[in-house]
């Protein structure tokens, strides 16, 4: 069985590689494959074969690159259609100029995330210098008010209550409310919904009357099944949202859904929610969605994600590195830094091909690698950490007895960190001047920043 | 109502959508085989799944001679009923009995907890609720209001602190007081995070260690969720060692197939389904029912 669409697209191209011309019989193939693996992806099952007929249509008359293979065709055609089809520029809030407070209404199925998605857009425009004021619209969940209100007090944010019984009552006291305190946004948080709820769809349309919102988004789960299609269907129809906001793809959901929302209402999505964090709200790009519905790595994802965890101080602990060489210290550092990512397998699996990777490696990619090392290292005392070089046979012994570990894989470790430790020297070469000049010192953090904190990883000498 | 009704008005749209396919002029053609394949897609049960299904359904209607639509609908629904695995125990009536709910954000862990309860409670058990997802703001108001709804009686700690020590408390708790039945709500997660299952893991353990009822531990899943449903229950199932299923959200135009595809691989249980947001639609799961309302069949 095939696990994921990169899985099986390698497979499929596998198949073609080594071909010089594609047969229609090929691209047929191919074509399967690809509606196979969308379909996997959650994406519907009518918007995949209108996809796959339009893809295929491209390949059999698309201009060949010379410099491609004809898989690599394929791939290049299938990316660029799925890209053009989740909307091709990045879409943003519209509120219009002329009014205070403007108004943003938030709508979905239970579940999908509205509650915190809210708070995370009033986090976002609170940084971008507005006022938000949070309404507590969804008087059916028992606690939903106390939970905005909780997520309001933590991102520094109002929230309005109201008598918390009449959803319509609530929203058009939280604008009188933000007329008085000055509040530029307000954003309503209503009830989680089904589509065929008669009642409850017309309490979003009430809402939707009585506060005139500037912009409606649908919060979307991203991890949604084929029946997206006929949940935003009559969400679109009912409601008129303007834009989505896909949750939970932090997940290692595909997100196909994303493709059908688009295609069936024409609807862009404008945020992707990432997490539990209030700022893990951003801005939709189609071309890494599209990369991540074909499972082609979101390697924009991981230098992000690289440079969040890269602070300035990594940089100045890396300049300090190279002028005195590399401790075990360090080392312990790097560890964690890979933690903070997400550990090694959510890295290695967001580069392209990774997930093929993942499977040879079969279990020994995991992190308890990791811990092992971190154990073996908290082992040392503070100078056998700063000058790995003093740990002598017996230190080898203590070491390897307080980690709980063989005195094998000290010395493994041992030999890693002199092997690290060259590559500094190699490095501290190439920079000349040891971080002395100016301009060495940026050519340095610029090293550090494309790195991403990351130090070794480059130079493939880690231990896994 | 019983189930099979609820389940065959919640998915009416899709026994429409068979319906279509087998009344197609009465003629079992390559077409019908096709659509019937991709018909099955589209209630999430999995393109493998499906595709199976559909071939082993083709195989057996030549075997034994079906060719029209309600036989051949009938041997679907068997079918699919044969997907399922079986359940040995029902947690929620053979008591003594401690569940732990776990599951994504969003898949209904907490108003499951709270329906259950007052189940229990109308079938003259005590139970006692444990309020262990101390991380979402407002989830231990959340179930407070249902534990004060079925007069339930509840153990919370504030939130953020440790939710293996509810777990303590709230299994103390119960045996002191002698109780029949111990539902505990723990935060949602998602199972691609690593530190947060394995935070979840040492709740399981502690809660396996410390009890001395039997101690099952359900994955609560929502009827929309697609394809990545099957990694949800995968992961869950590696780090906690799952017992069964609850399937939420029934009620919508969602199919619920993935149902199929997880209790099929991982030979998981069904345990109930939420087929309304009234107490009494959290109901005990019925594979041929389910599979009937599911292909259409009157």
């Amino acid at each position: 069985m095939f696990n994921s669409l990169s899985d099986r697209l390698g497979a499929t191209f596998d198949k073609l590689r080594g071909k010089g011309r594609l047969t229609e019989d090929d691209i047929n193939l191919a074509m399967r494959e690809i509606r196979m693996a969308l379909l996997e992806a959650d994406v519907n099952y009518r918007v995949v074969k209108g996809f796959v007929a339009s893809c295929k249509e491209k390949c059999m008359t698309a201009e060949v690159l010379e410099s491609l293979t004809p898989a690599q065709n394929v791939v290049r055609i299938v990316l660029d259609e799925l890209t053009a089809l989740l909307g091709t520029t990045e879409s943003k809030l519209v509120l219009a100029q002329n009014r205070t407070p403007n108004v943003i209404m938030l709508v979905g199925l239970q579940g999908s995330g509205k509650t915190t998605a809210s708070a995370k857009l009033a986090y976002l425009l609170k940084n971008q210098g507005h006022s938000p004021l949070l309404a507590a619209c969804d008087v059916h969940r028992p606690a939903a008010a106390d939970q905005l209100e909780t997520l309001g007090s933590e991102i520094g944010v109002s929230v309005f209550r109201g008598d918390g019984k009449d959803a319509v009552a609530v929203a058009t006291g939280a604008i009188d409310e933000a007329v008085d305190h000055l509040n530029d946004i307000v954003i309503v948080d209503t009830a989680g919904r089904l589509q065929i709820d008669e009642e409850m769809m017309q309490e979003a349309v009430d809402v939707k009357n009585a506060v005139k919102p500037d912009q409606i988004l649908m919060v979307v789960d991203a991890m949604t099944g084929q029946d997206i299609v006929n949940v935003v269907s009559e969400f679109s129809e009912r409601v008129d949202f303007d834009g989505v906001i896909m949750s939970k793809l932090d997940g290692d959901a595909r997100g196909g859904g994303a493709l059908s929302v688009r295609e069936v209402t024409g609807k862009p999505i404008k945020f992707v929610s990432m997490g539990e964090k209030p700022d893990s709200l951003e801005v939709f790009h189609p071309d890494r969605m599209a990369k991540r519905i074909l499972g082609m790595g979101d390697v924009y994802g991981i230098i992000e994600q690289a440079q969040k965890a890269a602070e300035a101080s990594d940089i100045e602990n890396a300049e300090r590195m190279l002028r005195e060489g590399f401790t075990m210290d360090d080392m312990l550092d790097q560890m964690q830094q890979v933690r903070k990512m997400g550990g090694l397998k959510k890295m290695v699996g967001m580069l392209p091909g990774g997930d093929k990777m993942l499977e040879q490696a079969g279990g020994a990619m995991d992190d308890s690698q990791i811990t092992r090392i971190e154990a073996m290292i908290r082992s040392m005392t503070k100078e056998e950490r700063l000058k790995p070089k003093k740990i002598n046979g017996q230190r080898r012994k203590r070491i390897a007895k307080g980690s709980g570990r063989s005195v094998q894989e000290v010395n493994q470790l041992l030999k890693q960190w002199g092997e690290m430790n060259k590559m500094m020297g190699k490095m501290r070469q190439m920079t000349a001047g040891g971080g002395n000049s100016k301009k060495a010192r940026r050519q340095m953090q610029n090293m550090f920043k494309g790195m991403g904190g990351m130090g070794g990883f480059g130079g493939g000498k880690m231990p896994f | 109502m019983g189930m099979f009704d609820r389940l065959k008005e919640g998915l009416t749209r899709s026994r429409e959508a068979l319906n279509e396919v087998f009344y197609m002029g009465g003629e079992v053609d390559e077409d019908f085989w096709e659509d019937l394949e991709d018909r099955l897609v589209m209630g999430d049960m999995g393109a493998e799944v499906a595709m199976q299904v559909t071939d082993d359904l083709r195989e057996q209607a030549a075997r034994e001679g079906l060719t029209t639509a309600p036989r051949l609908r009938d041997a679907l629904a068997r079918r699919i009923a044969d997907e399922f695995a079986t359940a040995e125990r029902d947690p929620f009536d053979d008591t003594p009995s401690c569940v732990l709910f776990v599951g994504i954000n969003g898949a209904g862990k907490t108003t499951t907890c709270g329906k259950l309860a007052g189940f229990a409670k109308d079938a003259g058990k005590t139970c006692i609720l444990g309020a262990a997802d101390t991380f979402r703001a407002a989830a231990i108001e959340q179930l407070e209001v249902w534990a004060e709804r079925s007069g339930t009686e509840i153990v919370t700690r504030d939130r953020g602190s440790d939710p293996a020590s509810v777990c303590y408390e709230v299994l103390e708790r119960a045996e002191s007081e002698g109780a029949d039945l111990v539902l505990i709500d723990t935060a949602g997660r998602l199972h691609t995070s690593p530190e947060l299952m394995r935070e979840l893991a040492k709740v399981v353990n502690v809660t396996r260690k410390r009890s001395e009822m039997p101690v099952s531990v359900v994955l609560v899943i929502d009827a929309t969720t697609g394809q990545n449903g099957l990694n949800q229950a995968k992961e869950f199932n590696e780090a906690l060692d799952l017992d069964g299923i609850v399937v939420t959200k029934l009620d919508g135009t969602a199919k619920g197939g993935i149902a199929v595809a997880i209790s099929h691989d991982l030979g998981l249980p069904i345990l109930r389904v939420g087929v309304g947001e009234a107490i009494d639609d959290l109901q005990t799961f019925d594979a041929l029912d389910f599979s009937r309302a599911l292909v259409g069949e009157e």
